[in-house]
């Protein structure tokens, strides 16, 4: 069997639960994978333990501090044994592991959201059409999250390598978040609101059902050039983000092209809007013909009495 | 004065429809543009000119149908509008369009290198940081912001905010919209454009060791559940718990 080299993916200090996701799309491949977790202290890798996953190797290094690319792609090099690398396509790891693929002289396959033997496939035009490609050897692999099944827990078998990277750029300064809610690039759920919700003051009803689901707020790209206070970094679309949360929500948003490439992939699509021929309805799972002024009030209330 | 290269890609324009036919995609009658991403990596690019001077020479690998695209650029106020390819070339994987956009770069003499975030066509993101390590270069990627004096100090999201960076050796950026608002094009700059000449060159290039297999429509979803009312609300949220599973 081929070996596979698992880049963890790490989110305040632990493991994130899409690590455990690779380990079966690095199963899929047939290939017997290491787990390899970039960190500052060794004691996370505890948590990088999988049924099917051969070994954990904790790639320890003062570099993993904030992200720099060159040298966390030089540490992890130097650290993991050749294979196949497989990372979660988040924007830091698909960062990261297009540079070891080239440090490699590998190629590198993006955004994988289906595995059938060494063929891959992957959205390209923003999800209007898939593309299916053949590996030939190793190569360096990305996976959305949310589309393999997680592998079982186990006790991980670690070891640690104490590893240095020269570090290419200085971070002079992390400027956290003025709202503790979540950006919609790392949300399972997001609620968005287009142009339909009337004045950009009304998306203070999307927030209150975010603030119930721990959901992000995001945006339609129509939302966003007519009001200045929604900001790009919350733009769903083609020259937004690109998301494929569990749950979906649109409300006030028809459903252009461009909104649709961002957000196709979501697992599943609420539409909420009162033009009942709006072409995001043909995209929804669970549609609501009405205005959000009728919609969203018992939206929040029965979703609150669910969740409490 | 800074030697900046900026890599800019031909793609379908984002509201085209993509159409397959047979096992591929049917881009015959769609509209080219600048990819979106690579506009805002010219404008950065400009900026940084006239914030410490230097020039600014657009770099493209295609063949001769993405000479209007290093027009476009010109027109908007590139000095240099450079093509690499080599008529051998077909369907390469990233590994080769970065072997030959490295080399590419090394001939310009280039010291700072900006590209989009993403293309608009893969959407993967690769070129950025794969040039960068293959030039044994600094990467910042996504950035939203960009200040620029001695070195290059530039604003890129990290997780719950965003990290302000600085860049003081040669570096590629590739870059996010930001809250950059991308220059026209003006007459000057059109009528420039039309007379400038594509300076071709070519490089070596790996052969690819990934093959495209088929390209698809994506998957048709079936037909979903449709409720006229606000009250239907409450009917969608239980089925989002018990038949979804969702929340």
């Amino acid at each position: 069997m081929s070996e596979s080299i698992i880049i963890a993916e790490t989110s305040k200090g632990s493991i994130a639960p899409v690590t455990a996701e690779l380990v079966s799309a690095a199963l899929a491949l047939g290939t017997s994978p290491t787990v390899v977790v970039p960190c500052t202290d060794a004691s996370v890798a505890d948590g990088a333990g999988y049924e099917g996953a051969t070994r954990t190797i904790a790639v320890k290094g003062a570099c993993f501090e904030n992200y720099d690319a060159s040298s966390w792609a030089a540490a992890i090099d130097a650290a993991a044994p050749s294979g196949i690398i497989i990372a979660a396509a988040t924007p830091q790891s698909k960062d990261v592991a297009a540079r070891i693929a080239a440090r490699r002289g590998l190629s590198i396959v993006q955004d994988v959201v289906a595995i059938d033997g060494m063929n891959l496939t992957s959205p390209i035009y923003s999800g209007k059409a898939m593309q299916t490609v053949a590996l030939s050897g190793d190569a360096a692999i990305s996976v959305r999250a949310n589309v393999f099944p997680a592998a079982s827990s186990n006790s991980a078998n670690v070891s640690v390598v104490d590893q240095s990277g020269d570090v290419g750029t200085a971070v002079q300064e992390i400027i956290a978040r003025a709202s503790a809610r979540l950006d919609v690039s790392e949300a399972n759920i997001i609620i968005s609101g287009g142009r339909g919700m009337g004045t950009p003051e009304n998306f203070s009803h999307l927030e209150k059902i975010a603030d119930v689901l721990g959901a992000a707020v995001g945006a339609s790209r129509a939302a966003v050039d007519t009001w200045e206070s929604i900001p790009h970094s919350m733009q769903v679309g083609q020259t937004g983000k690109t998301v494929n949360p569990n749950l979906y929500i649109a409300v006030g948003i028809s459903g252009a092209i461009q909104h649709l490439a961002g957000m196709r992939s979501s697992k599943y699509i609420v539409a909420v809007n009162k033009d009942a021929d709006a072409p995001i309805f043909a995209h929804a799972d669970y549609g609501i013909v009405a205005t959000w002024e009728e919609t969203l009030p018992v939206l929040e209330s029965a979703l609150a009495s669910m969740m409490s | 004065m800074p030697n900046i290269v900026v890599l800019v890609k031909r793609v379908p324009d984002t509201n085209a429809r993509i159409v397959v036919s047979g096992d591929r995609v049917d881009l015959s009658a769609v509209k080219w543009v600048i990819s979106p991403y690579d506009e805002f990596a010219i404008e950065t690019a400009l900026q940084h000119k006239e914030a410490v001077g230097g020039s600014v020479t657009a770099l493209t690998l295609g063949p001769s149908e993405s000479d209007k695209i290093l027009k476009d650029a010109k027109a908007i106020g590139v000095d240099e509008i450079v093509r690499v390819w080599d008529d051998s070339w077909s369907e390469m994987d990233s590994n080769s369009v970065q072997s030959a956009l490295a080399q590419a770069i090394t001939n310009l003499g280039a010291e700072v290198v900006y590209c989009g975030k993403t293309s608009a066509d893969t959407g993967a993101g690769s070129t950025g940081p794969g040039v960068a390590e293959r030039l044994g270069w600094a990467s910042v990627s996504n950035i939203i912001d960009a200040k620029f004096d001695a070195g290059i100090t530039v604003t890129s999201p990290v997780e719950n905010g965003s990290a302000i960076v600085s860049v003081s050796g040669n570096a590629v950026i590739s870059c996010d919209k930001g809250n950059l608002k991308v220059r026209k094009p003006n007459v000057k700059g059109i009528m420039m454009a039309k007379r400038a000449q594509v300076n071709v060159v070519t490089a070596d290039a790996p052969a690819s060791s990934v093959t495209i297999v088929s390209q698809t429509p994506p998957p048709a979803k079936p037909a979903g559940k449709k409720y006229e009312g606000g009250s239907s609300a409450e009917e969608v949220a239980k089925l989002l718990r018990e038949e979804a599973n969702v929340i």
